[in-house]
């Protein structure tokens, strides 16, 4: 059901590397699984419409406001990255 | 004595009295720790230093004649669970080396209330899987077969609280994840109903049914944490002021318990299906009545829960990319080519397959049949539950279809992995609170494993849920395992 084509067409929308051996292996498994959720077809939904929200909530707001962050947590957050200033470098898009 | 084997309830007692110390309490779990997990492998981080001076302070608080019900309780937390200044992995290679910048708002919750965290436990990696063994970092063992799986993917936690590694233990509950592993090692799970509990600092999977909840030694326990960990948060939107009192009631008598016929079907096995029988029979005993009753739709659930959460996992994961933080492959290439090599290396298998199931199910051309209609399935699920409780005030289920398997004896066909979660992904979809108790034992290979059993409430019920739960425990008198 899943050939090799569009085994790499789902990875690179998925951002994924992978080997031959994963993409031969995920086109079997991943055609398994499916077959298997193909039993939702037996569903009748006619009627009804998709879950959005699960429970009693709907949207919660607040006001725009920036709020304060501790410091030593901000430090944190960007240590594992590569920095210019507070800025994070990345690699060249164009 | 050995205060490691303590329940919350028992040691809070001889903590008050004064004939035991948070100090002393503590050592004793990092004995059992040290001498034990060699074996089961259920910690990833431990964190003595700050856990001693954690223990020292309560003792402090203690003295001063403050109260608290978790005041000086250690505790270990799932390793999905941020913890600032200690690494959090998710049991993934992607972050091995993270250290989170804050705390995850149940950590904070836990650590104002004077609980103290003794480290972090291994789950199946970004906790996809039922067994642990998804984990990067090698499976957890069960202490009752060390050659048997601890169920997943809060393994770690359900192996920890089932060896006396600590008196309770967080775990997160996605289609599962709590109530399987303590039904596999023998203790109580409890999945609190959806947004009962801020999920600030958890490393998102299922967003739409991600909860984190308990797993201790007791229903009394469960209910203990949960007072302390539930309630509304301005850091997740999809919180709600519940109650937090659950005020456990001894007299369950006039409790409508509905026994749904899908879940009682041939595929069950015997020895389940008996424990089960006899778990009702307790509950009749104890005033409740029956109710038979069919939840139509439940063939549907595992189909409906794998096109959901994969869809979801492709989309909260793609925030791991190696730019901000985790692994980062070194070399040349583009940015998207940097994405590939970093992803690809840095998700393990049943990551990769869930992004990519979700990402097929996402793309344009499929969405409309598998998306868009597992959400319309979903709703069909939640109808039947919302039709049942019309009927009944909580549902009797079994939590798995059979104990404990091998290491190894699924983890090459993810469908029957997948399977295993029969029971449990339904609740999830429909956002349900729901319990798992030990009620019996079953051979297996001349070694006892126990059997779990699931009651499922609505939303709003927890109480009653609780309650039953506690009537239930009372009359099994279930033997917890001493694990040497």
């Amino acid at each position: 059901m899943l050939d090799t084509k569009e085994v790499k067409h789902i990875a690179d929308l998925a951002r994924l590397e992978l080997s031959a051996a994963e993409e031969k292996n995920y086109g079997t498994q991943l055609a398994a699984i499916l077959d298997y959720i193909d039993l939702l077809n037996e569903a009748d939904t006619s009627s009804v419409a998709p879950t959005i929200q699960v429970g009693q909530l709907s949207n919660v707001w607040r006001s725009d406001e920036a709020v304060s962050w501790p410091e030593d947590e901000i430090e944190m957050s960007l240590n594992s990255s590569e920095l210019e200033g507070r800025q994070i470098k990345v690699k060249r898009v164009l | 004595m050995e205060a490691n084997r303590l329940t919350i309830s028992e040691a809070r007692r001889l903590l008050d009295s004064g004939e035991l110390t948070a100090t002393k309490l503590l050592e004793a779990c990092l004995a059992q720790i040290e001498k034990a997990d060699k074996r089961l492998r259920a910690v990833l981080t431990l964190n003595e230093a700050a856990a001693r001076l954690a223990a020292s302070r309560a003792d402090e608080r203690l003295a001063a004649g403050e109260k608290g019900s978790l005041l000086g309780i250690p505790y270990l937390a799932k390793d999905n669970l941020l913890t600032k200044g200690l690494r959090t992995t998710a049991s993934s290679k992607i972050l091995e080396k993270y250290v989170a910048p804050y705390n995850a708002t149940v950590i904070n919750k836990l650590d104002e209330a004077g609980a103290i965290l003794l480290g972090k436990t291994n789950l199946d990696e970004f906790a996809h899987g039922g067994s642990t063994e998804t984990s990067a970092f090698g499976p957890t063992h069960n202490p009752w077969d060390l050659t048997r799986v601890p169920g997943g993917s809060s393994g770690g936690s359900a192996a920890a609280v089932a060896a006396d590694f600590c008196l309770f233990a967080l775990g997160s509950d996605t289609g599962g994840s709590i109530r399987q592993p303590a039904a596999f090692c023998g203790v109580v799970g409890f999945k609190p109903a959806y947004g009962a509990v801020s999920r600030f600092g958890l490393i998102s999977m299922t967003s739409s049914t991600d909860v984190i909840g308990p797993i201790t030694k007791t229903v009394k326990d469960a209910a203990l944490v949960y007072e302390v960990i539930a309630g509304a948060d301005t850091k997740d939107a999809n919180t709600y002021p519940g109650a937090r009192e659950i005020g456990l009631k001894e007299d369950i008598s006039g409790l409508r318990v509905g026994l749904p016929k899908e879940y009682y079907d041939d595929s069950l096995n015997p020895q389940i299906a008996a424990s089960l029988e006899q778990a009702k029979n307790w509950l009749l005993a104890a005033g409740a009545v029956p109710v038979e009753l069919s939840l139509p739709n439940t063939k549907y659930a595992i189909p409906a829960y794998y096109v959901i959460t994969p869809s979801e996992i492709s989309s909260n994961l793609a925030r791991f990319d190696g730019v901000a933080w985790g692994y980062r492959s070194e070399g040349s290439g583009d940015l998207d080519h940097f994405y590939k090599k970093n992803r690809g290396f840095g998700f393990g298998p049943e990551a990769k397959r869930r992004i990519m199931l979700g990402t097929f199910s996402l793309s344009s051309g499929y969405y409309e049949a598998y998306y868009k209609k597992a959400q319309a399935v979903r709703t069909l699920i939640n109808r039947d539950f919302a039709d049942a409780f019309l009927e009944c005030d909580i549902l009797l289920v079994p939590t798995q279809p059979h104990p404990a398997f091998k290491l190894g004896e699924k983890n090459t066909d993810p469908l029957s992995m997948y399977l295993e979660d029969i029971y449990l992904t339904a609740p999830s979809l429909a956002g349900l609170p729901a319990i798992s108790i030990p009620v019996g034992l079953m051979e297996k290979d001349g070694v006892d494993l126990p059997i779990g059993a699931q009651l499922i409430a609505s939303l709003s019920n927890e109480g009653n849920l609780l309650s039953a739960a506690q009537a239930l425990e009372a009359r099994v008198a279930f033997m917890p395992l001493k694990f040497a």
